[in-house]
């Protein structure tokens, strides 16, 4: 979430870019854990992300992008070496 | 300043005419089906520059208002009964994402059994969904108040959308007399519409983006505001049209009536208004000291001033043409919470649904057992 909310009239957003300074990742109960060891880089988490929530780096390395993963669980089910693991979000 | 008989629907086009809107989006219905007909004509004819939108319902015809207003420009579309509760579901999106335009309702009772004749079940069911209603006794009325309603509702404090209500066939069908202003006057009273935002690809902006539960509230406590705005703002407008074009409908929120020395008396809305007038002449001939406050805006509702002119009232007969099926007339619900402790007596009458009469007979009835100390019930 934005830190301080603006009230437009009739809510319209005159800036670009709201849905990526509008961080959603806080409606997640269940986060996803990637362990790079068994990660075998096939990307099946990324594409199957209904978020793009899946980000890949410079090394070609899979990484989760808390801000914006609702803990779905995609990912999870898709992989197929069994990298990623759903634990309960503690807060 | 054309004087002439005019059906009101075509009356309701001249006005919409005379506005300049630049889109129409339009599905006919009855009784509304007259004034797309008009305007289809006006274009037709070359008297009207203006893009009508055939659409294939009037689901599709309230969309299409919607994303024509939010690009910044006037727009305009008729409905009725059935029309109006298939638009339902986008009458909010209008309004919230703070769009003006003006809508006639050639009001029309609700199926079921299906009906095209009148009552106001139609709006008054769309009463919450952030639309100004104003209600017209005649075709004069129509005309100045579709006038009216855009400059009320383009106004930067208000930015809501509008409709102007007047009862299918009762007054929709009927032809009477009456004065069109001129084209160069309504252009210097109305200017054209300036939008505070709109679509524009050199300045892009998002229109009807998701509010999240900490920010949702406000945005309805906004267009609370602008309905609260609204309120001093549709008499302010009236009095301005009647300085300069010479015709006032009391004080453009209400309409007092014979309401000097009345111990009693009757409410209405739209037409019955004006068969009250009647009923209320006849009474005074017989002794009884009582008048009639016709109520022209709906939402936002006048409670203040209709407490002032009940003030020195020992009775209130309220007309009520739809009734909240499970409770009793709505209009009567909104009178008797503007009254509350005032210890002003009030009467209830549902009457006029799907078309029925409301004669001037049935009104001094009412009045009669209002005046016996009744409670009131259905002028069938």
């Amino acid at each position: 979430m934005a830190k301080k909310l603006e009230f437009n009239l009739g809510a319209v957003i005159h800036e670009p870019g709201s849905t990526k300074k509008n961080k959603t990742g806080g409606w997640r109960s269940m986060r996803p854990v990637l362990d790079k060891e068994k990660c075998i880089k096939c990307g099946q988490c990324w594409a199957y992300c209904p978020d793009m929530a899946v980000k890949k780096n410079r090394k070609g390395e899979f990484e989760i992008d808390y801000d914006y993963c609702k803990g779905c669980g995609i990912c999870a089910n898709e992989c197929p070496v069994k990298a990623i693991k759903m634990e309960l979000e503690k807060k | 300043m054309t004087e002439m008989v005019v059906e009101a629907s075509m009356a309701l086009a001249l006005g919409a005419k005379l506005c300049r809107p630049k889109v129409c989006p339009m599905y006919p219905i009855t009784p509304s089906t007259h004034i797309p007909e008009k305007i289809s004509e006006f274009i037709f004819n070359g008297e009207m520059d203006t893009e009508m939108i055939h659409v294939e319902s009037e689901h599709s015809a309230m969309a299409a208002m919607i994303g024509a207003a939010a690009t910044g420009v006037r727009t305009y579309t008729a409905t009725a009964s059935q029309g109006l509760a298939l638009m339902f579901e986008l009458l909010p999106v209008m309004s919230g994402n703070r769009l003006p335009g003006v809508m006639s309702v050639a009001n029309r009772t609700l199926s079921a059994p299906i009906s095209i004749w009148n009552d106001h079940s139609d709006s008054i069911s769309a009463r919450d969904q952030g639309w100004i209603q104003l209600y017209a006794e005649s075709t004069q009325e129509a005309i100045d108040t579709t006038i009216q309603l855009y400059k009320i509702c383009e106004n930067h404090a208000v930015l809501l959308p509008g409709m102007i209500c007047i009862d299918g066939f009762t007054l929709s069908h009927v032809c009477e007399r009456a004065v069109v202003p001129e084209q160069g006057e309504v252009d210097k009273f109305l200017p054209e519409y300036e939008p505070k935002v709109k679509l524009d690809t050199k300045k892009p902006v998002s229109i009807g983006p998701i509010a999240f539960p900490n920010s949702f509230m406000e945005f309805k406590k906004q267009q609370q505001d602008a309905m609260e705005k609204a309120l001093p703002l549709i008499g302010k407008v009236h009095d301005e049209y009647a300085k300069k074009f010479g015709r006032k409908y009391g004080n453009g929120l209400l309409e007092k009536y014979r309401m000097e020395g009345a111990e009693y008396a009757l409410t209405a809305m739209g037409t019955a208004a004006g068969t009250a007038k009647v009923a209320v002449d006849e009474m005074r001939r017989e002794g009884t000291k009582v008048g009639l406050i016709k109520i022209r805006a709906y939402r936002p509702f006048p409670s203040m001033e209709i407490r002032r002119a009940a003030k020195n009232l020992k009775g209130l007969c309220v007309i009520d043409r739809h009734i909240s099926l499970g409770y009793e007339g709505p209009v009567f619900t909104d009178i008797r919470s503007a009254l509350y402790e005032s210890g002003i007596k009030t009467s209830h009458f549902i009457a006029g649904l799907g078309g029925r009469d409301i004669t001037a007979e049935k009104l001094k009835k009412a009045v009669n057992e209002t005046i016996e100390g009744k409670d009131g019930g259905w002028l069938l």
